[in-house]
């Protein structure tokens, strides 16, 4: 059964399914209840499901995060929502120091299987503090799992697999996609959530790329075509762990790998993508691998965001230097 | 300095045992107390003078080079066995990384605490066996984790009546300092409580030292005075005072029991040892200052109680002697015994389910060390 939704209503459909299914599932965080989220995307769910299982916490986002563990540890499976990118940072000691190594601290006895929903990402011409991309400070944190959808299909299922999945998940939301439509098939699941996928075939370049920036590839492949060059996407969909095997694959058979995120591309996850591939795929490579990330910098004012963010141009700026050498 | 308004001579403090020994009376507090018999308080004291000895075999442990570190306890044994003693087994205990006390009273065996410290485990028990956490050596991180296990409590108990949670019903007791008193964690969790309702009780165990820094600089006030912000009551006990700690715990248990929201426990107490094993207190504290709490020992006094009272009979007192040199042996023994951990193991438990880095960095790490086997094999083959 395929339905139209926007990325957004794919979560909160997604978050439906989950507080349906699992009596031991519940919501947390700033104004998710009877506001629904800054977002909408928990709109709705309190009616449904009450305020002790939709619930509007106070304000601290350690304390949401802390309570979750505590929760999880009771055998509930908690989904926080943190307002903002930017606003993660406070619940970054119990994330990484409480979060991440409470199954190795117990022995493997038990873990905190807490799901942390995080809209993410710049270009929406915003303040301070709410366009930011922190994926890689959590990527470096073993124990810890990092989603991020590009699509409402995947979304609507990935949120699902988070909140199946028995180890922690950081479940980042590309907030400038939340108002993309898309198809989603309630019948069909997507595939594993840890499984990168080539979202459109090619023989000359591999861009890989995950979630707000799915889109920006896509149509940089599609302006590429014009030089001739047919350029293959993938989504990676998970960026912890990461599908290397995938990209492998691609880059064994094109030869060239250009990686774009908005984070920035210093200590970024490219850097890891870049040296893993130059290991893997050393002697298929005809071009060094390319990051196309934002700049060493505080996330840049509203007015100039436009030249911070990767976008169709810089990629294809990227695929040239890649052909050139 | 401000500092004599915190020694249990206060009027606020909650005291039924006197440093002398002494049993005074309490208008509110007696009723909580009512069924401890002699049997009940020569058990206090033998859980007591057994954490004592515990403390200082591993003490002795770390000196000898057999724990990397450790965190002595001693002169707080009697806010930790009168607060653990307070509890049913069906609550939820989160520790910070000092309660070698209420673990004994929660049955975690002494042997198991210290493969924390000699390098084994990061957990060292199963907190499942006996609803005692695991240590948690960030301060104040396992506040809120206290905080969400009582809201967790709270949606299990749903629609109970008030006899069914008397008699069932489950709290929680997060045990932290003055030092991490100050801590954003704390706050958020008292908070977070607040809001919620959550029956969940707050066990300060003001020592009066936060490493090198005393307990004025941390507050300007009686920990316990802070609870009124948070709207719920704070209350401060001599922490020294086995027979007042447990009584004020019960009170507040039961309390939150009954759905009534937590509590903030302050117990004034002293930490006469060093913060840990690679402290040294004769940098920043006077003796005089330690020599004064020596008069306040909670061992001693409720020794007092039982001994001008015809509660206990040297028989008694040398009985607990010999049970201490049994553990210590025992204790030692099985530490030195616990097998080594391997790296192998570590990989294991980072994620419970299949992981594509974990399995490519294990395959790596066994086959390099199992080169080294090989070589060696090479070379005896020689």
């Amino acid at each position: 059964m395929s339905t139209t939704m926007t990325l957004a209503k794919a979560i909160t459909a997604g978050l439906d399914q989950v507080l349906a299914n699992n009596p031991k599932s519940l919501l947390i965080g700033e104004d998710i209840g009877r506001l629904g989220g800054v977002y909408r995307v928990t709109d709705g769910l309190i009616d449904t499901y009450g305020a002790d299982r939709v619930i509007d916490s106070p304000l601290g986002e350690a304390g949401i995060i802390g309570s979750c563990i505590g929760m999880a540890i009771r055998g509930y499976s908690p989904i926080a929502e943190i307002q903002f990118d930017g606003f993660v940072f406070p619940a970054f000691n119990q994330i990484t120091t409480q979060l991440a190594k409470m199954r190795a601290r117990s022995e493997g006895r038990f873990g905190a299987p807490v799901v942390i929903r995080i809209p993410y990402g710049g270009g929406i011409g915003s303040i301070e503090h709410h366009s930011e991309s922190p994926e890689a400070l959590f990527a470096h944190t073993a124990g810890l799992r990092i989603m991020t959808p590009s699509n409402a299909h995947d979304a609507y299922w990935m949120i699902q697999q988070a909140a199946e999945c028995q180890d922690p998940v950081i479940f980042f939301e590309p907030k400038r996609r939340y108002w993309l439509k898309g198809e989603v098939d309630t019948v069909n699941p997507a595939p594993d959530a840890f499984k990168a996928q080539v979202i459109r075939p090619g023989d000359d370049a591999t861009i890989v790329t995950y979630g707000p920036l799915v889109p920006v590839a896509l149509a940089a492949a599609e302006a590429a075509l014009e030089d001739g060059r047919s350029i293959e996407v993938i989504d990676l969909r998970s960026v912890s762990p990461i599908d290397f095997d995938t990209i492998t694959e691609s880059v064994e058979k094109t030869g060239r790998l250009i990686v774009t995120h908005e984070a920035p591309t210093f200590g970024g996850l490219g850097g890891e993508i870049a040296a893993r591939i130059t290991e893997r795929a050393f002697l298929s490579l005809e071009a060094p691998v390319i990051r196309v990330g934002g700049f060493h910098m505080p996330y840049p004012v509203a007015k100039v965001e436009e030249q911070y963010l990767p976008d169709i141009d810089k990629v294809l700026e990227a695929l040239d230097r890649s052909f050139a050498y | 300095m401000t500092q004599t308004m915190h020694e249990p001579s206060d009027e606020t403090l909650i005291q039924l045992l006197t440093p002398e020994g002494e049993r005074l009376s309490h208008a509110e507090y007696d009723s909580y107390v009512q069924d401890v018999d002699a049997e009940m308080l020569r058990g206090f004291y033998r859980d007591m003078a057994l954490t004592r000895r515990f403390d200082q075999e591993a003490t002795a442990l770390q000196r000898q080079g057999q724990l990397a570190l450790w965190v002595p306890l001693r002169g707080q044994e009697a806010a930790q066995i009168g607060s653990g003693r307070a509890t049913r087994p069906s609550d939820y205990i989160f520790p910070t990384y000092r309660e070698h006390g209420v673990a004994l009273t929660r049955n975690v065996d002494f042997p198991q605490m210290l493969r924390v410290f000699r390098g084994i485990s990061n957990g060292g028990w199963d907190p499942r066996e006996n609803n005692f956490h695991m240590y948690t050596m960030v301060l104040a991180a396992q506040m809120p984790h206290a905080t969400g296990y009582a809201m967790g409590i709270q949606r299990d108990q749903a629609g109970w009546d008030a006899k069914r949670l008397e008699q069932e019903g489950e709290a929680v007791v997060a045990y932290f300092g003055d030092g991490s008193s100050t801590e954003g964690d704390v706050h958020e969790s008292m908070v977070f409580a607040a809001s919620f309702n959550a029956p969940v009780v707050f066990f300060c165990q003001n020592n009066q030292w936060a490493i090198s820094v005393p307990f004025h600089v941390q507050s300007k006030v009686p920990l316990a005075d802070r609870a009124a912000g948070y709207g719920f009551p704070g209350i401060r006990v001599d922490g020294n005072d086995v027979l007042a700690v447990l009584a004020v715990t019960r009170w507040a248990l039961e309390r939150a029991r009954r759905g009534e929201g937590p509590v903030l426990i302050e117990a004034v107490t002293y930490r006469m040892s060093a913060h840990t094993t690679a402290d040294d207190p004769t940098k920043y504290r006077l003796s005089a200052d330690e020599e004064a709490w020596v008069g306040r020992d909670p061992i001693s006094r409720l020794e007092k109680y039982l001994i001008d009272n015809n509660l206990a009979d040297e028989a008694f007192f040398a009985q607990v002697i010999e049970d201490g040199h049994e553990m210590a042996n025992r204790v030692r023994e099985e530490a030195m015994a616990f097998p080594d951990p391997t790296l192998a193991q570590s990989f294991a438990n980072v994620y419970a389910e299949a992981h594509p880095l974990i399995q490519e960095e294990l395959k790596w790490h066994l086959e390099y060390e199992a080169g080294f086997a090989e070589t060696a094999e090479e070379e005896a083959a020689r």
